[in-house]
């Protein structure tokens, strides 16, 4: 029987990874080489902002030894999301650093790059076909046309049409896309079974996040009903047990995974070890969804933040430090009416007690010494370092019951005190839509290099 | 009596995407993790109170059998990476799992 082999160098494209592995797995024979490239998880700027997830010299580290696979072997690399929210500027910025790479290597190489950006009365007009999030919210008018930008995650089909189709590719570089997406759309069309091609893209989009010790890259070796996950350096091991709690990482429940073409089931999965360090999947089913859906990112501004931080080591203080922050708030805002009004707003993290886990801290002993870092967003970045100089100067200065050291409450480390640190964002859009008839990402052939 | 993080090989809480964080117990051991799961101790009631939120915002409370491994997630508050946010990963909400005791 055939098999197809894929290969991941890294959970995240501009992460670095063994480049001398990687050039071994590459010489041993593989199919695809497929990175991710993007991610929710560091919170919405990149989106809202446009920031891409590591700076341009990262990804020509890591671009360098695939562009020189690509072309010396022939094998594909698709890569998604590109730049770290896959926006069509993201896109192009890719594009280009491998239009340079390219051609300081003397090379042509042919690109597709396929666009997600989505422009918001396509949104508008489907309003009402919104899913609600898992919190039971539905965007309103006002979320989406506050939107910087939105982008939808593209499926399978845009790769398997550029797969399928007249024009050969070397690279293609797609906005935000569902993670595992590449990986089905090139292993669907070499015959393989979709719970299959689901599965392989859930556990390789994260590398060798399921690999013992974690970290680098995975090889999968597929075929119809069943594959083998190999890690890409000697030095690590996939075992039953690491892939099976794969599956469990960064996702709501371990067996039932919805994703745009429907529902991958690993209830009846068995995790086989082939070796001292190759795993054999099987079992993996893939129920299609009866509606076509697309999952919508849209990120907004929501003000401008300015923060500074500093200490309390006064056992006088720390014992009433929620009336004592409740008091300093309060005459932050006689000084600043948004403040009271509720169009700015502080919030103050404080360190060795609760900062981490907020109102859902179960413990709560008095610390010997905390650290505050105060955090506030204004409508705009003028207002939000006016108020933040306030909050500072009150938690500084202001008196509390029994206070001993008047001459002042707080241990500042920073200078200057109060930091702007730019634009507050949201994800003001994180919903399914019904995708049904919908034209999304358009998909445009360049040849880069030499 | 012994703590959670004495049976478990890993203990941790992630993001499952900008809405939930989830939580991974694993156990390298299949009586270790039969034991734990058949004390009863983890349930919606008592991650609910341990975590000072609605039984309703925990949303699933698991064993999967094949990883040897328990699993819950939770409904986060306010906007991932907003004004207010205390952890942006959801790397870090895992602490107050390591002592819960489990029977002998």
């Amino acid at each position: 029987m055939s098999e197809t082999r894929i290969l991941t160098p890294t959970g995240m494209l501009g992460y670095g990874y063994p480049h001398a592995d990687f050039r071994a797995t590459v010489e041993a024979g593989v199919d695809a080489i497929v990175v991710d490239s993007g991610s929710t998880d560091p919170g919405p700027s990149m989106l809202g902002l446009g920031d891409t997830l590591v700076t341009e010299e990262s990804y020509a580290r890591d671009l360098r030894p695939m562009l020189r696979a690509v072309h010396e072997f022939g094998v594909p690399l698709l890569i998604g999301s590109a730049g770290g929210a896959g926006t069509n500027a993201q896109v192009d910025g890719m594009v280009e650093l491998i239009d340079r790479l390219a051609a300081e290597e003397g090379v042509v190489l042919r690109v597709a790059a396929v666009y997600a950006d989505v422009p918001a009365d396509v949104v508008h007009d489907r309003l009402h076909l919104v899913q609600p999030n898992p919190r039971g919210e539905v965007p309103t008018a006002a979320d989406v046309d506050a939107c910087t930008a939105i982008v939808a995650q593209m499926g399978a089909e845009p790769f398997a049409a550029i797969l399928a189709g007249p024009d050969p590719v070397d690279v293609i570089v797609a906005g935000r896309a569902y993670d595992p997406a590449p990986y089905a759309a090139f292993l669907e069309r070499r015959g393989v079974d979709a719970g299959v091609a689901w599965h392989v893209g859930k556990i390789l989009e994260c590398g060798g996040a399921c690999a013992e010790p974690k970290g680098g890259g995975v090889l999968a070796t597929v075929r119809a009903d069943s594959f083998d996950l190999t890690p890409m350096s000697p030095g690590q091991a996939c075992t039953p047990l690491s892939v099976a709690a794969h599956t469990l990482y960064e996702k709501s429940r371990p067996d039932l995974l919805p994703g745009p073409a429907g529902m991958l089931d690993l209830r009846d999965c068995t995790y086989t070890a082939l070796d001292d360090r190759t795993v054999r999947v099987a079992g993996s089913r893939h129920e299609p969804a009866e509606r076509a859906t697309v999952k919508l990112e849209g990120a907004a501004v929501v003000g401008h933040r300015c923060v500074f931080i500093g200490g309390v080591r006064d056992p006088l203080l720390i014992g009433q430090l929620d009336e004592f922050l409740t008091r300093v708030e309060a005459h932050a805002g006689e000084l600043h009416p948004e403040l009271a009004a509720g169009d700015a707003t502080v919030t103050f993290h404080v360190y060795g007690r609760d900062a981490v886990m907020g109102e859902r801290e179960p413990n709560r002993d008095t610390p010997h010494e905390v650290g505050i870092l105060g955090e506030i967003v204004a409508p705009t970045p003028a207002l939000a370092k006016a108020i933040c100089a306030s909050v500072r100067i009150g938690v500084l200065h202001l008196s509390y019951p029994g206070q001993k050291a008047t001459a002042g409450n707080l241990a500042l480390p920073l200078n200057p005190l109060d930091n702007p640190i730019g634009p507050a964002c949201v994800f003001a859009l994180f919903h399914v839509i019904d995708a049904e008839g919908l034209d999304l990402f358009p998909v445009v052939h360049r040849k880069v290099g030499a | 009596m012994t703590t959670l993080a004495e049976l478990a090989t890993v203990v941790r809480s992630k993001n499952a995407g900008p809405y939930e964080i989830t939580f991974d117990v694993l156990f390298d051991d299949p009586a270790v993790y039969a034991r734990v799961r058949d004390s009863g101790v983890l349930t919606v009631a008592r991650l609910a109170e341990l975590y000072r939120a609605p039984e309703s915002d925990i949303r699933i409370c698991t064993f999967f059998e094949p990883a040897l491994a328990f699993k819950f997630t939770i409904l986060r508050r306010g906007f991932q990476g907003g004004p207010g946010e205390r952890d942006t990963f959801g790397a870090a909400q895992h602490a107050p799992l390591l002592d819960i005791p489990i029977p002998d």
